[in-house]
């Protein structure tokens, strides 16, 4: 029977389609407590200090932070691309921090969609081929998957542009497309390195549109930036300084 | 049907979406690809032309001993062995019955030189004055089994029988250019020839024989009538023609059956065992060619090493992205396998044809049957394949080895 269990699922469900703060839903998508990240480097670097963090579903929350301030440290730990020294980082209340490589790598698979700064496409696949992609480790029945990875193009508007190659698309279009991949298998979490880093800023206005979109669906964005106009659209901001995280209240 | 939300899971990846990533990898690079399997092409082609080659001469050089040569077989007394005159006479009268006795031995008979202490021949009753009357005629002394054992064919006549050996009859076979010098062309006026001041009646008038071709040019008389006449001590050799495959037997066990108080006397001549010949040819042929092969299917396999390799750090990013969206390290591996694997079987295929291509083409030139071991064919592009494999492991390897957040910040 491939009856889904009936617990966590908030996400697919868009009933948390809050405007402010997270003060409604009861249990956090994600959760830091106590995390942090030492190199070990001589002398060691403290990329993040005890940091803690909730994060709810249907939060659209920013990290800024100046250079070197543990913003891609965060990232990569939030991403199970890395593993924190101490502290606990649960996703939907189960501790991933202590997973093997293995077991974090179908965490990945299964819960993160990434997002980043050079987009990553692979140049000689088309739109929805890249978009194919992200089902492939994730285990997913090869039936539909096209028409998934269609209607996940569909939601970033780009399903007109489905055949075409990387090349011939504009940065923004690259970046919906990198978007609909993370979409495809539906995370719990988009995780977005510096999104718009290489876009004009009528791209980055546009993404910034969709980014909102699918916040108002339901969906958790995590999104790294530089950039105050692209912080501005978020709804909760924090802040790191020397591997410090600080709420911004707006 | 258990795809549950239970969360620890190892990541995986169905083989048909594991060999589609592979091959969208490799068309990516159609002309890469090309030129690097070029390599390996060459190698299989080389080692499948080699052992086609080798084995297609082998079976050209078997072709031709099988008719007349593998069958060949000449017994003589050793010259000058120790108690010099039991030697000269280590050959029985009787040999050809004796030989006839053993298991492949198609036919035997004896054959000497007759010293006629320079007695002369020449034919009556035709005199031409302008040819010559008298010539020195090698005469030789044959058992009637000789004939067969020689697959001597006649123009004309009859082969003495045993009736005009043990009789003595003065009864001889001349060769086809004896006849010629002779002048004799038929038989219809019953010639006869002089050897010395004896007539001697001209029985047959040999047109071939496929051994001992000095027959066709001597005067051929019965063992008993040499025996008579001349006083020949005992038969100066044996020519048997064996079954095919026999000879090995027949030279084992014919010194024993004819002599089997000294058969350390006698001498066998027989051809080389074929199976030993052909294998020679294919050995010396083989070394030479299979190294060179070899020698090209090493280049082949470093060049789809350094291209793989070059591949891997090229798709650095590729691999980042790949890890991020849940590939494990195996998933990695196996791609980059597979994708250097297909390369090594394509260039196995195709150095197949090519090889088998070349097998044809030469035997076609030389108008021989091409010849293959049929697992040739069959296996050759699986070593195509095997290099693949060994050469696409290193790289393989080092993109498995890849940390995703280094990949990802290098590969952009």
């Amino acid at each position: 029977m491939p009856e889904p269990s009936p617990e966590p699922e908030t996400l697919s469900s868009p009933l948390t389609p809050m405007d402010g703060r997270p003060d409604t839903p009861g249990r956090p998508v994600l959760e830091l407590r106590g995390l942090s990240r030492t190199y070990g480097s001589e002398p060691p670097v403290e990329a993040l200090r005890e940091v803690d963090l909730l994060v709810y579903p249907g939060d659209w929350l920013a990290v800024v932070g100046p250079s070197g301030s543990g913003k891609s440290t965060l990232l990569n730990i939030l991403g199970c691309l890395d593993r924190p020294t101490a502290g606990a980082y649960l996703i939907d209340g189960i501790d991933v921090a202590g997973l093997s490589e293995s077991e974090r790598t179908a965490e990945r698979a299964r819960s993160i969609g990434f997002v980043f700064q050079a987009f990553h496409l692979l140049p000689h696949r088309t739109a929805v081929e890249n978009v194919m992609l992200a089902e492939m480790y994730a285990g997913g029945e090869r039936t539909g998957r096209r028409e998934r990875a269609i209607a996940a193009l569909e939601r970033v508007g780009m399903a007109h542009r489905r055949d075409f190659l990387p090349t011939r698309l504009s940065g923004g279009e690259q970046q919906r497309v990198a978007i609909a991949r993370a979409l495809l298998g539906a995370p719990r979490l988009l995780l977005c390195d510096e999104p718009t880093g290489n876009l004009d800023s009528a791209s980055t206005e546009s993404l910034m549109l969709l980014f909102d979109a699918l916040a108002r669906q339901g969906l958790t964005l995590i999104v790294v930036t530089h950039d105050e106009g692209v912080a501005a659209h978020a709804r909760r901001i924090v802040d790191i300084v020397d591997g410090r995280l600080n709420e911004v209240t707006r | 049907m258990r795809r549950k939300p239970e969360r620890r899971q190892e990541p995986r990846l169905s083989v048909r979406d594991l060999l589609s990533e592979a091959a969208a990898g490799l068309m990516a690079r159609p002309a890469r690809v090309a030129l690097t399997v070029l390599g390996t092409v060459i190698g299989v082609a080389a080692l499948v032309a080699t052992l086609g080659l080798s084995k297609t001469a082998g079976s050209q050089i078997v072709g031709r001993f099988s008719t007349v040569a593998a069958t060949d077989v000449v017994i003589t007394p050793v010259p000058g062995a120790l108690g010099g005159s039991q030697a000269a006479t280590a050959i029985p009268w009787d040999a050809e019955a004796r030989l006839q006795r053993l298991n492949g031995v198609a036919a035997a008979g004896t054959l000497s030189e007759v010293d006629v202490r320079g007695a002369l021949v020449r034919s009556v009753p035709i005199n031409d004055p302008l040819g010559q009357t008298e010539v020195q005629l090698p005469i030789r002394a044959a058992s009637v089994g000789l004939w067969r054992a020689v697959r001597a064919r006649l123009a004309t006549g009859r082969f003495p029988d045993e009736g005009h050996s043990a009789r003595g009859n003065r009864a001889v076979v001349l060769g086809a250019n004896a006849a010629r010098r002779l002048g004799i062309t038929n038989l219809q006026q019953q010639p006869a020839v002089y050897i010395g001041d004896r007539l001697y009646q001209v029985s047959g008038l040999l047109k071939s024989v496929e051994r001992q071709p000095s027959l066709l040019g001597s005067i051929t008389i019965p063992n008993g009538t040499a025996r008579r006449e001349f006083g020949l001590a005992a038969p100066a050799s044996v020519q048997v023609e064996t079954d095919i495959g026999a000879v090995e037997v027949v030279v084992r066990q014919a010194p024993t059956a004819l002599n089997p108080d000294a058969p350390q006397l006698l001498r066998v001549a027989a051809p080389p065992d074929p199976e030993t010949l052909r294998a020679g040819v294919e050995s010396d042929l083989n070394a030479l060619f299979l190294l060179l092969g070899a020698v090209s299917l090493l280049v082949g396999a470093l060049g789809i090493a350094n291209v793989t390799l070059v591949s891997v750090l090229e798709r650095v990013g590729e691999i980042g992205l790949r890890r991020a969206l849940g590939a494990a390290r195996r998933h990695i591996a196996s791609q980059f396998l597979i994708e250097s694997a297909v390369m090594g079987l394509l260039g196995g295929i195709l150095g197949t044809a090519l090889g088998v291509l070349v097998v044809v083409a030469v035997s076609a030139s030389r108008t021989w049957t091409p010849v293959l071991d049929p697992w040739v064919p069959l296996a050759a592009p699986l070593v195509g394949g095997l290099i693949g494999l060994i050469s696409g492991t290193y790289p393989a390897l080092r993109a498995a080895a890849l940390e995703p957040v280094e990949a990802l910040r290098a590969g952009t």
